[in-house]
């Protein structure tokens, strides 16, 4: 039987059944809270279901008009512009920072991405070509620009998702074990507490009992003693005693050698 | 938790890219390239001749590194490393697969947006919308 096994090993005392119900309203208080906290989260985390799909099919669009524009900039430039820029690189001039939002709690991560130094390769595409270079250049910023929302909202993705299992763990762990848990003790040393009142209960009866026929049976005797002593009394003054009234009556049904007549 | 990373909130981090050569050359035209002092660079550009051990060291490296926030992988480029990318699970570096130019983009293989569309489609038919 899970519902015995499941009890804290307690002393049942009325002390410990305080001590419990606060626990057990407490607990009870967690559950709701955390359920309010589960329910934020799943809000929040639909949000970003749908926004994380639209902007990945916008992704697949961007991605097509930078790619044209490098296509496009490649034919105008000559194809060793490649060459150039990959020989260019050095320190990263678009960079990401990322801050935190606080969402229930859960601290979600949000990219955002800045520009530091001026931009390089300025050189690149001097002899011709130069429109389309900065052409496919400011295509593929905005590609960053939706790469880095999709990143940030990808992190969140998993950052919530974490979240509300933890949480959902822990409603389900208060609802289902500690809940039923205190419940049970409470339970266990209400009837502790109910069997020994009604020992208490049934030894006051018994001795209650014993005293009242005890009380009966000196009311008994004093009556009777007093009975007797009335009797007593009234034969004193009558100047006869009932006993030897009695006896006497008894005595002259016999023959008595005085009585003349 | 012992899943969920810090993340850093000042300082700036770094794009990582590896795909094919031209997507490369986009991302480095608009300014996301690094080269460090060690001449490590923080892209991988991948041809024919790029073998797939390259491509994991790679990957590996992109995701210890600490000042990557994001890496962009082309998809072909993915789908040879699918194992890595699929068991890979951690917020931060984010990684985001991206379609590349000979390559038509396919949403069915992403490992995030399938598991997207999984509780998208289970969440919408449970709350009967959308």
């Amino acid at each position: 039987m899970s519902g015995q096994s499941q009890r804290l090993n307690v002393v049942p005392t009325v002390t410990m059944l305080g001590a419990m119900k606060a626990r057990l309203v407490g607990a009870t208080r967690g559950h709701a809270l955390l359920k309010k906290k589960s329910d934020a989260l799943t809000v929040q985390f639909r949000q970003i279901l749908k926004k994380i799909v639209s902007t990945k099919e916008s992704m697949g669009d961007i991605m097509k008009t930078s790619s044209f524009a490098l296509t496009e900039a490649k034919y105008v430039a000559g194809e060793n512009i490649k060459h150039i820029v990959l020989e260019n690189v050095q320190n990263a001039s678009l960079k990401v920072r990322s801050r935190q939002e606080n969402i229930a709690g859960v601290k979600l991560p949000k990219f955002e991405y800045f520009t530091e130094a001026e931009t390089k390769n300025d050189l690149t595409g001097l002899a011709r070509g130069g429109q389309q270079v900065q052409q496919c250049r400011a295509a593929y910023v905005k590609a960053i620009e939706v790469l880095v929302e999709l990143a940030s909202l990808q992190t969140s993705f998993l950052t919530l998702d974490e979240a509300i299992k933890t949480t959902n763990r822990r409603v389900n762990a208060l609802e289902n074990v500690v809940k039923p848990r205190l419940e049970n003790t409470i339970n266990y040393i209400k009837g502790e507490l109910d069997e020994l009142e009604r020992e208490d209960f049934f030894r006051l009866k018994k001795i209650q009992g014993y005293k009242k026929r005890e009380m009966e049976k000196q009311l008994a005797a004093s009556k009777q003693f007093a009975e007797d002593q009335l009797a007593e009394k009234v034969s004193l003054q009558k100047g006869v005693s009932f006993n030897t009234a009695h006896n006497l009556l008894s005595a002259g049904a016999q023959k008595d050698e005085d009585i003349i007549f | 938790m012992a899943g969920r990373a810090q993340i850093k909130t000042s300082s700036s981090a770094l794009i990582a890219m590896i795909a094919d050569e031209d997507t490369v050359t986009g991302f480095l035209m608009a300014g996301v390239g690094n080269v460090d002092l060690r001449r490590k660079t923080n892209y991988l550009i991948v041809d024919s001749k790029t073998t797939v051990k390259a491509i994991e060291d790679a990957f590996k490296e992109f995701t210890t590194r600490e000042d990557i926030a994001i890496i962009l992988i082309s998809q072909y480029v993915a789908n040879m490393i699918r194992f890595l990318v699929d068991s890979y699970n951690n917020p931060i570096p984010a990684i985001l697969e991206i379609p590349s130019k000979d390559h038509p983009y396919d949403p069915a293989h992403d490992s995030v947006l399938s598991r997207v569309k999984y509780l998208f489609s289970t969440e919408s038919v449970a709350s009967g919308r959308y």
